[in-house]
């Protein structure tokens, strides 16, 4: 499942009325399985990039297009369903729930989308992570680098077709970084999932094939 | 994962807060149980023992404290009336059954009510279709007594035990040398005759300084004929009428005596009292114009026990139920507000966490559900616990009402108002979760993300 951005502006009020123009991409396209490094300057626009994508945010104006969707045409339920079937979400900061235990961190993903829970795919996949030694432990009691893979593991439950990661390597350590990394475009590969990453690690953009400046392609006015 | 193991992980996680309200509803509800329990049992007891009888009567006074004393046990004695009164009364073709009670003495231990009465009290029902069951036999001779099932059951008294009645509803040191034995213990009945000692009036009127003194036993009965007199001559009763000079006496002092071997005093009825007599008239219209013929009289009053416990349970309890009821509602209010204010408190924590949910896919209505189910298991729950407890401090409450009211209370009777409660605090959860619900609702994902 492709994306394809067109026309798509984005912009801010501030608190004393004057308009702050984030976002204003002419074209921007990913194909099926495809993996792009995204980097850019910090302030940039990219999370709010990744939220225009994910349609927890509105552009003003413009398509974004996943598949044959257009996600500005959907009402919001719509956007959310959406969502949660076809699109994963791996924070910086990972973002697991602290009530809930690994298993049930990635068995939420599934919930929301309205999906029988299937605990033998939620089981495999921190597997797959290689924690299946820690499914029943809250965030609390996992290391961080084990948080960032059962983050992996919920981003990759419901088969996504696009996965938006933000900076998901910034909050582990250099040891670490390699393995996740590699585990979520190992993850994309086998699953054909398209892959947009945005970092600000060099070293990172660098392991991809494309790579994409967002003021290459960003003209915000 | 559904949304009420969602909504109650996130209890757990604030387990001391979460804890501490639904403590705070369950303490709330606890109260009301209690309140509407006992209300309830003492509904119940009053009602029951009053449609017993037609009518009680006794001496002029407070209609509802001679039903009290009478029947229940409770407040001070009243006066006596003549024995001879009590006689005319059971002459009386509209009377079916008139039965003499005869109170005054207590016994040592728990304190219980001794009542003189006759054999036929425990022949007629003591509720409609009700009959006393004994273990053992009913009153046969002078020094019998049949215990009710509580006086058994504190005292560990049985078929055999023996007592000396001491003298005086109040603490009184004076306990008289006359014996009686145990014949019958009833089976508990619900009532306050369980709480009751029952002995043969005409032992009764053998214990020392029960007969009347001469002077002025002979000064009422001769009254109570001149009143007598005049009523069949068809004229208005007068005031009681001087005493005239006693009659030769039989007997008047039992001080000393043994009476272990239960010989038989026979006492002028002139020196006889009674406390009260419990009538059943032959039908109700007879019941009706009995009452009104008796109240009429100078000597007694007759009243309809049903309808002194409903002026009570209508003006004094039920008053004081509704009281209790407002107040401890006003309590589960403020346990409600205090869900609210610790729910409310959270979703400024919770911002991020409902983002997370929202960004995989979460919908508005779905975090709002997921809150407002929160506040429905913490009142819900708070709620059942609090039933639980309030029955519980009813069981432990229990033995201490029983001997204080003499009222036998049955811990785990259910309230019908106590069904209304689940659907309320449903209803107070409903309310108390829509505004942390609708914060959850209008959450801005991309805001509280990046926070």
């Amino acid at each position: 499942m492709s994306l394809r951005l067109k026309d798509v502006r984005k912009s801010y009020v501030e608190q004393d009325g004057t308009r702050l123009p984030i976002l204003g991409i002419p074209e921007f396209t990913l194909q099926t399985g495809e993996q792009v490094a995204l980097v850019g300057e910090s302030g940039g626009g990219k999370t709010t990039l990744l939220n225009v994508i994910s349609g927890i945010t509105t552009p003003d104006a413009g398509q974004v297009v996943i598949g044959n969707t257009d996600l500005t045409r959907l009402s919001e339920p719509a956007r959310d369903r959406f969502r949660a079937l076809k699109i994963g979400f791996i924070f910086q900061t990972f973002n697991l729930l602290p009530a809930f235990t690994a298993l049930e961190n990635v068995l939420l993903g599934m919930s929301f989308s309205g999906q029988k829970s299937d605990s033998k795919r939620a089981k495999d996949l921190l597997a797959r992570v290689g924690l299946s030694h820690r499914l029943n432990h809250r965030p609390a009691t996992l290391s961080v680098g084990e948080q960032q893979r059962v983050a992996v593991a919920r981003s990759l439950v419901n088969r996504p077709a696009l996965l938006l990661a933000d900076e998901p390597t910034a909050s582990i350590d250099a040891q670490h970084q390699a393995t996740v990394l590699e585990l979520i475009r190992e993850a994309c590969s086998e699953h054909n999932c398209a892959l947009l990453l945005v970092t600000h690690s060099a070293e990172v953009a660098g392991q991809f094939q494309r790579v994409e400046r967002l003021k290459d392609f960003n003209h915000p006015q | 994962m559904n949304l009420v193991t969602i909504a109650w992980k996130s209890i757990r996680q604030r387990a001391l807060a979460s804890f501490l309200t639904a403590l705070s509803v369950a303490l709330g509800v606890t109260l009301m149980v209690s309140v509407l329990v006992v209300h309830g049992i003492v509904d119940r007891i009053f009602s029951q023992n009053a449609s017993g009888y037609h009518l009680v009567v006794g001496a002029k006074g407070s209609p509802l404290q001679l039903v009290l004393n009478t029947i229940y046990h409770l407040s001070s004695p009243v006066e006596n009336i003549p024995y001879v009164y009590y006689k005319e009364l059971k002459a009386n073709p509209r009377v079916l059954n008139a039965i003499p009670i005869c109170m005054g003495d207590v016994t040592m231990e728990g304190n219980f009510r001794i009542i003189g009465t006759s054999p036929e009290f425990f022949e007629v029902d003591y509720h409609p279709d009700k009959k006393f069951r004994v273990r053992g036999h009913f009153l046969e001779d002078d020094f019998d007594a049949v215990i009710g099932a509580q006086v058994a059951r504190t005292n560990g008294w049985n078929i055999g035990s023996t007592f000396k009645p001491a003298h005086g509803v109040a603490d009184d040191d004076h306990v008289h040398d006359e014996v009686f034995t145990v014949v019958g213990v009833l089976a508990a009945t619900g009532t306050p005759n369980d709480n009751g000692v029952y002995i043969h009036i005409d032992g009764f009127y053998q214990i020392a300084g029960h007969a009347k003194p001469i002077d002025e036993a002979v000064a009422k009965a001769l009254a109570f004929e001149a009143v007598d007199t005049q009523k069949k001559k068809g004229e208005a009763p007068d005031k009681p009428a001087p005493a005239p000079a006693p009659p030769k006496e039989k007997h008047d002092d039992h001080a000393g005596h043994d009476h272990h071997g239960h010989h038989h005093h026979e006492l002028p009825d002139e020196q006889k009292e009674v406390t009260a007599v419990l009538i059943n008239a032959k039908h109700d219209t007879a019941a009706i114009l009995l009452r009104a013929n008796i109240n009429e009289g100078p000597y007694a009053q007759a009243a309809i026990p049903f309808q002194e416990i409903n002026w009570i349970l209508n003006n004094v309890v039920g008053n004081v139920r509704t009281l209790l009821v407002i107040m401890t509602a006003l309590i589960l209010v403020v346990s409600g507000v205090g869900i609210f204010v610790s729910i409310y408190n959270s979703m400024a924590d919770r911002r991020r966490e409902i983002a997370v949910m929202r960004a995989l896919g979460a919908q508005r209505g779905t975090v709002f559900a997921i809150i407002f189910l929160e506040s429905i298991l913490l009142c819900v729950g708070g709620g059942l616990f609090g039933v639980l407890l309030g029955h519980g401090m009813v069981v432990i409450a229990a033995p201490i009402l029983e001997a204080r009211s003499g009222l036998l209370i049955d811990p785990w009777a259910f309230e019908t108002l106590e069904l209304i409660l689940l659907p309320a605090l449903i209803a107070m959860a409903s309310l108390v979760g829509i505004v942390p619900g609708m914060t959850a609702y209008r959450t801005d994902v991309a805001k509280a993300l990046h926070a």
